[in-house]
């Protein structure tokens, strides 16, 4: 039984060092890559104010991939979350401009239902046997219709100053850049330290070996999808706030560039594979790509185009890199 | 003797009783029966609801999605996905108007151009998933944005129209007193149904759903039959884009957004396994024909276009509740 456990962890140690630490480093090269090559062409690039709008913009889609990659890594996936988000950031809209709520509420509501809309896709995936992507396929039909059924499709202006969470900055940095470290080193450790968050790798690594090994399914994806909404529900606090009026409508293929940030991460699809830190990286990616090609002045109409190729080229890379590694350990 | 004849007579009861059990309670015929609930319910509701003219409006809508529902039910059987239907559909119009109207081609050629365009998206989709073995959702997450993003690139934002009359009678024409969306959908599902459950092809495409090693240790083409599946995706996304222009007599590039999710609905709701192996085209026609039912009924009786959304949505969830409850108790 030791020595099992013990094998267990070198071969960890092994994939930690080989696989994952390797995804952070290309993606951490493929950034410095983008920079060096877009500041050649326009220097302001590399300005403090952009670096830093450019982090910030990215801390909301970072933030909601570390709950994605939980999904992901444990087999399931969730296509709801950008619905999810605009019903989030349109609540804590509600409560920040009604006047009659106490402010804190603004914070704290969007948070608890973000985890009881968890908790309700994770009871119907863990304990009713629904596949995950049906369920939330289903939920985002029905967040987003529900959504503009409330609000009629209007906006929301004038929050108030004590609602600006997205603008202020805390020691000369936004805070959303220190909320997304922050967020993203705390669900690293828990995930590569605690029981719970072995747990999501090996239910969505091999879930009959993790029954075998005591571990319950269900619990870890109650676990997996309720931390899920928590953080959809801050990062949707970040998206409400980031201009003074909410838009109170779902953005269109929000969730498809969260899921991208927690793939070009490498987080496999096919789970039980991948860290937060290479989710965060990936979100941060994605942005500068979005940036550098406004300042490389590419024509905005080929924005998408560009940005599909490249979210494509990562995750050959991606590919190819484990394909030569697997490889290497079948020679061994 | 009278115990031989009992028995005998017992076990053609009970045989008779087993296949009353599988086909009163296949998932098509609770899905029959679902379907024609909706469908006397919203007739009660509105009677308009079941007029001629109101049926062939609605079977002119629910042509595109169910025509491009027929190859996505073929590729969920095998396991796999297509996320980027909405975005061939759309780069496919785009082709059909910016070839004609920019580039100055004849309008048929345009219109080949724009099936071919759908097709050989299909196939790099097909060819990245066979070839380098990109988990398919991965794949056409990425070409979602790609494709998207070349319609918006060769469009600019633009949108083409002016096109002769000959061209428009395409979509909203007749023949032999109804539109010719019904004859296409009802031709191209008759031969769907049937190559899926009477042909090699159609068997191959179970036996790869339910293992795929299997499936090419027994000597099926794996790889040729999924990149055709892929390719025929394609293809009718860029055949259901001409109808469409037709119809709507313009081309834009945000044509077929969150398409892809209204077609997987359908097909998952018309009883198509996600996990692959399982599935048929009856039901996904059922499925294709209650979502369109449910929208078109719900605003004949005065609810919001939204409201239908969340129907569709809680519907999903609860159909796919009660056939897995229902199947699992024939089952026992």
């Amino acid at each position: 039984m030791t020595s099992q456990t013990a094998a267990f962890d070198v071969r960890v140690i092994r994939d930690r060092l080989t696989t994952k630490l390797n995804q952070e480093l290309i993606l951490t090269l493929s950034l410095i890559v983008l920079t060096v090559i877009t500041t050649s062409i326009n220097s302001r690039f590399v300005s403090a104010g952009n670096l830093s709008d450019m982090l910030a913009n990215s801390a909301y889609i970072a933030i909601a991939a570390i709950g994605m990659s939980m999904v992901i890594i444990s087999g399931n996936i969730d296509i709801s979350v950008g619905s999810l988000i605009g019903l989030l950031a349109t609540i804590a809209g509600k409560i920040a401009t009604d006047g009659d709520f106490p402010l804190w509420m603004a914070y704290v509501v969007p948070v608890i239902v973000g985890a009881l809309a968890g908790a309700v896709t994770g009871f119907l995936v863990a304990y009713l046997g629904i596949p995950a992507i049906v369920v939330t396929l289903g939920m985002m039909s029905v967040l987003k219709g529900g959504l503009i059924l409330w609000t009629s499709g209007r906006w929301i202006y004038g929050l108030p100053s004590g609602f600006k969470l997205a603008q202020w900055d805390l020691l000369g940095t936004p805070v959303p850049v220190l909320l997304m470290i922050f967020l993203t080193i705390v669900a690293a450790l828990w995930m590569r330290y605690s029981n719970t968050g072995r747990a999501i790798y090996a239910v969505g690594g091999n879930a009959e070996a993790a029954r075998l090994a005591g571990i319950s399914r269900r619990r870890t994806l109650m676990t997996v999808f309720i931390l899920h909404g928590v953080t959809t529900g801050i990062a949707s606090l970040l998206f409400a706030t980031k201009f003074n009026t909410i838009q109170s409508t779902v953005p269109p293929g929000l969730e498809l560039f969260i899921i991208s940030a927690s793939v070009i991460g490498g987080v496999s699809i096919l789970g039980g594979v991948g860290t937060v830190i290479g989710s965060t990286l990936g979100a941060v990616l994605l942005k500068a790509i979005d940036s550098a090609m406004i300042f490389t002045s590419i024509s905005q109409y080929w924005l998408q185009a560009v940005q599909g190729m490249l979210i494509l080229l990562t995750v050959l890379a991606d590919l190819l890199r484990r394909r030569r590694q697997s490889y290497l350990m079948s020679r061994e | 003797m009278t115990t031989i004849a009992q028995e005998l007579q017992d076990s053609v009861a009970n045989r008779a009783l087993r296949l009353a059990k599988r086909v009163l309670l296949s998932q098509e015929m609770i899905l029959l029966v679902i379907t024609l609930l909706a469908i006397f319910i919203l007739s009660e509701q509105n009677d308009r609801f079941l007029t001629r003219r109101n049926l062939e409006r609605e079977a002119v809508l629910l042509f595109e999605v169910g025509l491009i529902a027929l190859p996505m039910t073929f590729i969920i059987i095998t396991g796999g996905i297509d996320l980027s239907v909405g975005s061939m559909f759309g780069m496919s119009a785009i082709i059909l108007g910016f070839t004609w109207q920019d580039y100055g081609w004849p309008l048929e050629l345009a219109i080949v151009a724009a099936i071919v365009a759908g097709a050989i998206g299909g196939f790099i989709n097909g060819t990245f998933i066979v070839r380098l073995g990109v988990p398919p959702l991965i794949m056409t997450l990425a070409t979602l944005a790609f494709y998207r993003g070349l319609a918006l690139g060769i469009s600019e934002a633009r949108s083409a129209r002016g096109f002769p009359q000959e061209f428009l009678k395409i979509g909203r024409g007749e023949l032999w007193g109804l539109p010719h969306q019904v004859w296409v959908l009802a031709l191209a599902t008759l031969i769907a149904a049937i190559a899926l459950a009477r042909t090699p092809f159609g068997r191959s495409l179970y036996a790869i759903g339910n293992n795929e090693l299997a499936a090419r240790f027994a000597g099926i083409r794996v790889k040729r039959v999924k990149l055709a599946i892929y390719t025929l995706s394609g293809l009718m996304c860029g055949i259901a884009s001409v109808f469409f222009v037709s119809r709507v007599t313009t081309t834009r590039s945000d044509m077929g957004t969150g398409m892809e999710l209204d077609v997987i609905a359908a097909v998952v709701l018309g009883g198509t396994s996600i996990f692959g192996g399982s599935g048929s085209i009856i039901g996904t026609l059922l499925g294709v024909i209650l979502i369109a039912a449910l929208k078109n009924g719900l605003l004949l009786a005065g609810y919001k276009g939204d409201a239908s959304l969340v129907m569709v949505g809680a519907i999903l969830i609860l159909a796919i509740l009660i056939n897995n409850t229902i199947q699992r108790y024939v089952r026992r």
